[in-house]
């Protein structure tokens, strides 16, 4: 059963693609560096001895997603997992200053990654079979003083996810949204550790598998934040405005 | 968030420890990102930092770290050779290949370093007598260097930058990628069952005193792996004794049991240091040496167990509290029936600090000059709580009687070492830093070990 994961190249990507291909799947790396991705599926065949392949793929390119997909079943199998893995964080300040900068973090997050789950529908439907995988994040949850650009986009993203896990329930393809916590990747890179623990992009990855397998709707990770984004969004709007986190 | 963080680093031996700029690239891209935007500063590569003193540290400047720069990139499954990203760890390599019959052509007492921490100090192991050291394995290398130019190194191009670099202690540019050739493993040619792994049958001898331990391993040089433990707070006649282990691959592959690191937790809680003092290390050693009862005995062992015993409990080295500690190994040459060692031995058991973890081992005769650690001779590596000037003044006296006996202490395990001794000890520095300089004029490599012993900026 073939995984294919787009954004191939970042912790959480790598940790999801190393949990398939040790159960002896093969994997189809998509990303837009080309020359890391193939690096990357020469090391999982190395370690894993399972096929791999690297393939050109920008989230912002949008009519080149369906043939991505159909390229990487061609070549390996028709896809069972697809992940949806890539995400810009951007750097909220400059999004509130540089329109540009806030329209790519709005459009990769959302439009980018609403255009890939739909790429994997187009392809996993007629077959009655497949997991579309979309990470979103926790920071969908509620709209934020800092950085309410990336939140938003990840909000609108769970949203869309939601839609399509009820559309395609009607035709056998399972949707999971996976809202992470914090991860120790380049994005969370420098955040103050200790205060708040920081979860490995592996067991983000086991989690993930897992999830696929027992066919669960959303998951959160670690478990606690779902605890947590219940008590932020309780909080009466007229308090969350004053709070600057 | 940012790509470089504040972070406060150390050793092993979490002595010394000081704070830089991290940041941990993903990708190749991110490499050259990360090196182009580190603003004109000094910078240093960093791997799983498993050198004990400050040969990874670079204070207040930039630290590239590649513990994500893992990818295997080719293996050649006739001759062995593995071409890997810099950040590859031994434990990887031997996850993935013990099983299929090949084994890293050298390892050291931890399988958690990266191959280009094995290359930087051209490290060794316990078949030193008939494999070398790292480098004698490697072919190639793929190098990021001063102006931000990849160079392929080896034997015939780069040469001189391939030799500087083994052992260079990351002085010399960004290691990349290696080839490093794995080593067939004997028993695994009758492996059929996945689930078996090759072990290692091991006789461990003990032996009451240097002369012994020199005899014993003399005669133990067929053996593919040999090392020793030695008593460092043992005097007078006992002077040098301690126990000998000597192992090989063994013919028939055995089911393997996983053994589980202990707890970090645990190390942690007994890491505020009051376990480890003079009194406890020496009843601690009285105890080893007691508990091997009979002269010889035999048994097969999980190549984890016979190579990297304390790696199964994770974190040790808080154990020896805030402080940290200070690993001293020094090489002598052979000749005088190992008096240079006993003498060495002598002044550490009588100067009333206590070592403990004393490793002895007689290497074979390659040696790679430059920075290059091993030599002919006889190398011992003991462990200090690390207590002040008291010890800092007993390593100084060593040091000079090292470098008289024509030894010299290795870098990866240092933190203290003085100018004017490391010149002693590694005569052929000047001919190395040539090279470095020529290779980065404007000392854009650096790091605090190179800073103290004279290996970057001006060599005055
Ligand atoms: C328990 C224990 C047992 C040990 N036993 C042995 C032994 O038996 N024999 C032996 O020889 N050594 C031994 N060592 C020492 C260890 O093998 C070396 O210090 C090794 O260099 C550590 O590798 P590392 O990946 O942790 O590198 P680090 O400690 O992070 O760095 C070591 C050096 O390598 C350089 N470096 C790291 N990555 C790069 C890169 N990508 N490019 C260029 N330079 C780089 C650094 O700048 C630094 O100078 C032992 C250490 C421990 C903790
Ligand atoms: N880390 C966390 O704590 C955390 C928390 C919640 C959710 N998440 C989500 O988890 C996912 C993975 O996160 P991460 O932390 O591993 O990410 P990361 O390290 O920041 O990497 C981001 C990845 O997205 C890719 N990407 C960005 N824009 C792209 C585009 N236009 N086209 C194709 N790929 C693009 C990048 O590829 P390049 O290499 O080409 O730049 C990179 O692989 C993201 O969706 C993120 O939002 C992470």
């Amino acid at each position: 059963m073939t995984v294919l994961i787009l954004g191939a190249t970042s912790p959480i990507a790598r940790a999801i693609a190393r949990e398939y291909a040790m159960r002896g799947n093969p994997i189809a790396l998509a990303a837009r560096d080309v020359a890391e991705v193939a690096r990357h599926a020469s090391d999982i065949t190395i370690r894993y001895g399972v096929k791999a392949r690297g393939y050109a793929f920008d989230a912002l390119e949008y009519d080149r997603h369906r043939e991505t997909v159909a390229e990487a079943a061609r070549d390996l199998g028709p896809i069972e997992v697809g992940v949806i893995a890539f995400g810009d964080l951007g750097d909220w300040q400059r999004s509130v200053t540089d329109p540009t900068a806030a329209r790519a973090v709005l459009e990769t997050n959302f439009v980018g990654a609403a255009s890939t789950a739909e790429a994997l529908a187009q392809h996993m439907a007629p077959r009655r079979s497949g997991t579309i995988v979309g990470l979103s994040s926790v920071a969908g949850e509620r709209g934020r003083y800092s950085n309410y650009f990336y939140g938003s986009s990840k909000g609108a993203f769970s949203l869309y996810l939601q839609g399509l896990r009820a559309r395609l329930y009607h035709e056998g393809v399972h949707v999971l949204t996976v809202k992470p916590g914090l991860i120790d990747t380049p994005m969370t890179w420098g955040l103050r550790r200790g205060r708040i623990p920081i979860a490995s992009p592996e067991s983000l990855a086991r989690a993930i598998t897992r999830g696929v397998e027992r066919r669960r709707d959303v998951i959160y990770h670690p478990w606690f934040w779902k605890w947590v984004m219940g008590l932020l969004r309780a909080v009466p709007e007229s308090r969350w405005k004053r709070i600057k986190i | 968030m940012g790509r470089w963080a504040e972070q406060q680093v150390a050793g092993w031996g979490r002595y010394p420890s000081t704070t830089a700029l991290v940041a941990r690239p993903e990708t190749r891209r991110d490499i050259e990102a990360a090196f182009k935007d580190r603003e004109g500063s000094p910078v240093l590569a960093q791997g799983m930092r498993r050198s004990y003193g400050d040969a990874a540290l670079l204070k207040g400047c930039r630290v590239i770290d590649f513990t994500h720069i893992n990818r295997m990139l080719s293996f050649d499954e006739h001759e062995g050779w593995l071409r890997c990203e810099a950040g590859v760890t031994i434990a990887e390599i031997v996850d993935v290949f013990l099983e299929r019959g090949w084994f890293p052509p050298v390892v050291p007492g931890t399988k958690y370093v990266t191959v280009a921490g094995a290359l930087a100090s051209d490290i060794h192991g316990k078949n030193h007598h008939v494999a070398g050291s790292w480098s004698d394995h490697v072919r190639r290398v793929e190098l990021l260097t001063a102006n931000g130019e990849v160079v392929t190194c080896d034997r015939a191009t780069n040469s001189d930058l391939f030799w500087a670099t083994a052992g260079g202690q990351g002085l010399t540019g960004m290691i990349l990628a290696m080839d490093v050739r794995l080593g067939r493993v004997r028993s695994s040619t009758t492996a059929s069952d996945a689930d078996q792994v090759p072990m290692i049958d091991v006789e461990t001898i003990r032996v009451p005193d240097l002369a012994t331990f020199l005899q014993v391993s003399a005669a133990s040089h067929q053996r593919e792996y040999t090392v020793g433990w030695v008593d460092g707070t043992a005097r007078g006649r006992g002077t040098g004794r301690g126990v000998l282990m000597r192992g090989d691959w063994s013919a028939a592959p055995r089911r393997a049991v996983r053994r589980r690191a202990a707890r970090a937790s645990m190390a942690r809680y007994l890491g505020s240091g009051w376990l480890i003092n003079s009194a406890t290390i020496k009843s601690f050693n009285t105890f080893y040496y007691r508990r091997h009862i009979r002269r010889a005995t035999a048994r097969t062992v999980d190549a984890d167990r016979f190579f990297f015993p304390l790696d199964a409990v994770q974190g040790w080295n808080v154990l020896y509290g805030k402080r940290g500690f200070l690993q001293y190994q020094f090489v002598v040459p052979p000749g005088g029936g190992g008096d240079r060692v006993a003498a060495i031995l002598e002044a550490i058991a009588s100067s009333g600090i206590a070592a403990s973890l004393g490793v002895i081992k007689e290497f074979g005769e390659r040696a790679h000059g430059g920075l290059s650690f091993p030599a002919p001779g006889i190398t011992v590596a003991l462990d200090f709580p690390n207590t002040g000037t008291r010890l800092l003044d007993l390593l100084d006296r060593l040091d000079d009687a090292v470098a008289s006996a024509g030894g010299r202490v290795y870098l990866a395990k240092d933190a203290r070492l003085g100018r004017e001794s490391f010149r002693r000890m590694y005569p052929d520095w000047s001919r190395w830093k040539e090279v470095r300089d020529a290779a980065d004029p404007d000392q854009v490599f650096q790091s605090d070990l190179g800073r103290r012993l004279g290996l970057v900026g001006d060599a005055s």
